[in-house]
């Protein structure tokens, strides 16, 4: 199982897709260590500049339907490559979600007023408790959320994702 | 309590319920394309795990890039083909019979009721329209569907979308789930199921259906689904007629995978399209919709038709409807790519490609292209595209560029005057 929690970026928009978190010119690399210079490449938002912004960075925080559109997988394995294997939002699109479980990461649901209270603070850095299903934002200020894991999502991160779980079990 | 079709395919293909609200299921086809297999076949390999769960159950094909654009896209064509010759893939579709996978395989009769499919393909929900369960996954999944024939979804609610009236002319199933999907928004059907039915859909043909199932992802939807009727047993029957002793028969069989009329479902909602008007979109989501006529004078600098959504033979006649003794305006450039060899075969004998030729139009092999910016026909920082596909995300078709999502009769039309603007008035 990974190691999760660090220092952590806000992005304060819905909507985020995967167009932006890396765009599909890129999508000829065989290596996913390969996508690691196009993180977040085409995403537009006041004040992130994505060769700087993300330094140091192991955790995400951002608002609905984060990972939106195509299906691709290097818009997990660019962020996995790059250190972060934390998402936090109030919601994601589907097949970005299952994506970061079946890489062994996590994608964690937190309600609507969670999220604003991390905004809030402008939190640096969120400290992640898997047992406990808990998350501890500092900024200017401290805010604890719970979590809630899917069992089967849990059982995901645990194995290191859905390939050894499957092979395992099937 | 009655079942819906994707609460009966589910039962039909469950293979364990991992926890509560969490279905393994047995994969009934997998299909594979060249950008997002060969990562998942050298993982496979790495891991001494080069398998396959059933070759005659896997369906392969290079489509996004092809011919290959540089070194790199021509090493991914090498190893999905290598692999589907190393494990006897025998529907493996590569160069000279090759097209956009969402067109192919239908044409193929690969797909029927009641089965399940995935791919590693967002637009995969394509499928449903013959009432099937078919989504797109990720390299993980895929692999995992490659090696194990299985897959995991969290059991999806369903959205009943009824549509009702009549369709006017030049307004087409594009039209109806820009529509859909603007009322949605790109997150109302996250996790669930958008089934589309009533009399509107019982006249469509399968294209049409296709176009609608195709763009259910970009309201968030696992999938799209159609009932399957007769006109499912039409489209099918040269692959399904030793199978049934007469289409009555086979359209009697097919029944069983439809919604009970007691099913439950998440949310309810009727669409009413006697007097919708061609839509379009003008933002960067795919739920910014406008009725045509309020973008009417945008200058296009590009006009595409094809893709998964809309480049098969009934979007192409549509298309040349209008286009036949035209021209398109002067500085606009026309690409059309039929989406498949039989679409442009058809086409030409139908003498469609004469005409977008004799229009001004580039006529380019059957790939997904330009579609998401990764060849023929990028856009330049800047410039505008009226496009028949269907995502207009920032960058989609080529950094700086914008999209403006649209049927094909609508795309024909900004082609002829250089700008938005409603076809039925041309």
């Amino acid at each position: 199982m990974k190691e999760f929690g660090g220092a952590c970026v806000l992005l304060d928009r819905s909507d985020i897709n995967t167009d932006e978190i890396i765009p599909a010119k890129y999508l000829t690399e065989n290596s996913k260590l390969a996508l690691k210079p196009y993180i977040l490449e085409d995403l537009k938002l006041n004040g992130f500049n994505p060769k700087t912004s993300l330094e140091g960075a192991r955790v995400i925080v951002t608002r609905q339907n984060f990972g939106c559109g195509s299906s691709r997988e290097h818009a997990v394995w660019v962020f996995e490559v790059n250190n972060i294997n934390v998402v936090i939002a109030e919601s994601f699109a589907r097949i970005f979600r299952q994506n970061t479980f079946n890489c062994g990461m996590l994608a964690i649901e937190l309600p609507k007023e969670d999220i604003e209270a991390i905004f809030a603070i402008e939190a640096k850095e969120i400290k992640v408790d898997l047992k406990g299903q808990e998350i501890t934002a500092l900024g200017n200020g401290k805010h604890r959320a719970a979590f809630t894991l899917n069992p089967f999502d849990q059982e995901l991160v645990m194995a290191g994702g859905w390939l050894p779980y499957a092979d395992q079990k099937y | 309590m009655g079942k819906t079709i994707t609460e009966k395919i589910f039962a039909a293909h469950l293979r364990d319920t991992p926890s509560a609200g969490n279905a393994i299921l047995d994969i009934d086809v997998v299909m594979c394309h060249e950008i997002t297999t060969p990562i998942a076949i050298n993982d496979l390999m790495e891991r001494g795990m080069d398998r396959v769960f059933n070759a005659d159950r896997i369906k392969a094909v290079i489509d996004h890039v092809t011919p290959a654009k540089d070194s790199k896209t021509a090493l991914q064509g090498k190893i999905i083909r290598e692999w589907a010759h190393r494990h006897k893939i025998k529907d493996f579709f590569d160069i000279g019979a090759n097209g956009v996978c969402h067109a192919i395989f239908p044409e193929k009769g690969f797909i029927r009721p009641g089965n399940t499919v995935i791919m590693g393909d967002s637009h995969t929900c394509t499928h449903g329209a013959f009432g099937a369960f078919s989504a797109g996954i990720g390299t993980t999944d895929l692999e995992v569907g490659i090696l194990k024939g299985v897959c995991s979804f969290r059991t999806p609610e369903t959205i009943k979308i009824t549509i009702n009236g009549t369709l006017p002319d030049g307004v087409f199933a594009k039209d109806i789930i820009l529509s859909i999907i603007k009322r949605l928004t790109v997150k109302g059907a996250t996790d669930k199921i958008m089934e589309f039915s009533g009399p509107v859909v019982d006249k469509m043909d399968m294209a049409a259906r296709m176009t609608m199932c195709n763009m259910a992802i970009e309201a968030g939807a696992t999938c799209g689904v159609c009932l399957p009727d007769m006109v499912t047993v039409d489209f099918l029957w040269p692959f399904i007629k030793d199978d049934y002793a007469s289409r009555e028969e086979a359209a009697a069989d097919f029944k069983k995978w439809h919604s009970d009329p007691d099913a439950d479902y998440a949310e309810e909602l009727t669409f009413e399209v006697s007097s919708l008007s061609p839509q379009v979109t003008y933002g960067y989501k795919p739920d910014e919709v406008k009725d045509i006529a309020e973008m009417s004078g945008t200058a296009v600098d590009q006009v595409y038709i094809g893709s998964c959504t809309n480049g098969r033979i009934e979007d192409l006649r549509v298309a040349a409807s209008i286009l036949k003794g035209r021209k398109i305006a002067a500085g606009v450039r026309g690409i059309v790519s039929p989406a498949t060899p039989k679409t442009y075969s058809m086409a030409l004998e139908e003498g469609l490609i004469k005409i977008f030729m004799e229009a001004g139009f580039c006529v380019t092999n059957p790939t997904c292209g330009a579609c998401l910016g990764m060849s023929n026909g990028v856009l330049a920082e800047g410039e505008v595209c009226a496009s028949t596909t269907n995502r207009n995300f920032n960058g989609r078709m080529g950094k700086g560029g914008m999209v403006h999502l649209m049927s094909p009769l609508s795309a024909a039309a900004a082609a002829i005057k250089g700008v938005i603007n409603d076809p039925r008035e041309l």
